[in-house]
């Protein structure tokens, strides 16, 4: 497949994987062995003053797994509910973690967890001018996403369904028009795939890659659903690129019989 | 000696006038013997860097919040 690139960096896999939920670090490392992901997301939370205390070891194995496989760590601003409060986060994962790459969440609505984009759009223009990368966890409105864009980001994540739903891809003619409109910019579909054939269908949209973690985390094997996602993101971007066929409303027929076959013309 | 009140996940803490986020952090941590450098800082909810925790003077009835890297989607 070809690479594609978050900013300046060069990735060949196309499927990012989250790092919350897994049974146990060992678990964690197997998935994240087995999805061939480059990039793991990370998350921040208030502690007592003990750093990894009470996390079972999970972002050192996330760390380490991370350096053993050269895939970069892509902290989020999960809770935050306005801009100041994700700023704030940003600057603490970009010193915690060593990295100016963050995606910002800006939640607007308790029940779907939609994010608020009044307020991610003025945390992502701030942040940008900090010097971040930022991926900005999105709807698939045309218009947010273009602002965003304009507002200096260079990658989106638009939702294909509430985090942790499952639901798969609600509005693929909006990630359509996403991908139309935006032809320069990197699309990754994050949040509400729950199979792997959502992420197949979200790669033949064109996406440049997918984002998820409750799918593999919460699966009864999650090694081997990484496994699954892994082959569906494949088979998605490799029929994208190989070209999908034109669909039609009516029957066209296959093979060329030249007409019914024992009918004289 | 005058002291300062602030609040923290761990409680209200109380400390000289004139000490520092480094200072708090230290008496929190006393027992512990961590590597605070695990940690991030806020104050009223503003960043505070690692490099200037023992340049920033507390006042009394601040908010000082430390975070962590946690697993996260």
């Amino acid at each position: 497949m070809k690479p594609w690139h978050i900013g300046d960096t060069p990735l060949t896999s196309r499927f990012l994987l989250g790092t919350a939920g897994y049974p146990s670090p060992h678990i964690l490392r197997e998935a994240i062995i087995a999805s061939g992901s480059q990039v793991l997301t990370l998350g921040l939370k208030r502690t007592l003053a003990v750093p990894g205390g009470g996390d079972n070891g999970f972002v050192d194995i996330i760390r380490a797994t991370a350096r053993e496989q050269g895939a970069h760590l892509l902290p989020n601003t999960a809770g935050c509910r306005s801009a100041r409060e994700a700023i704030t986060l940003a600057h603490m994962a970009r010193e915690l973690l060593g990295t100016h790459w963050v995606k910002l969440e800006v939640v607007g609505d308790e029940q779907t967890l939609q994010p608020d984009p009044f307020e991610l759009l003025d945390a992502a223009r701030q942040l940008v001018s900090d010097g971040f990368e930022v991926l900005p966890y999105c709807t698939d409105d045309l218009v947010t996403c273009q602002r965003l864009v304009d507002a200096g980001c260079r990658v989106l994540m638009p939702w294909g369904a509430p985090i942790g739903s499952g639901l798969g891809l609600l509005n693929p003619w909006a990630l359509r028009t996403l991908r139309a409109r935006l032809p320069h910019t990197t699309l990754i579909v994050d949040a509400g795939l729950g199979a792997p054939s959502h992420a197949t269908a979200a790669m033949e949209l064109g996406m440049d890659a997918v984002l998820l973690n409750s799918a593999v985390s919460q699966s009864g094997d999650a090694v081997r659903m990484a496994t699954a996602f892994r082959h569906a993101v494949q088979a998605g971007r490799t029929g994208f690129e190989a070209g999908l066929m034109p669909t039609s409303d009516v029957a066209v027929a296959t093979t060329p019989v030249g007409g019914q076959p024992f009918v004289l013309l | 000696m005058s002291f300062i009140t602030v609040h923290t996940d761990q409680g209200v803490q109380q400390l000289p006038a004139g000490s520092t986020v480094a200072d708090l952090l230290a008496q929190l941590n006393q027992a512990k013997g961590m590597d605070d450098t695990a940690l991030a800082t806020a104050v009223n909810g503003e960043f505070v860097p690692r490099s200037e925790r023992s340049q920033h003077t507390l006042n009394d009835g601040d908010a000082v919040l430390c975070f962590s890297a946690i697993t996260g989607g």
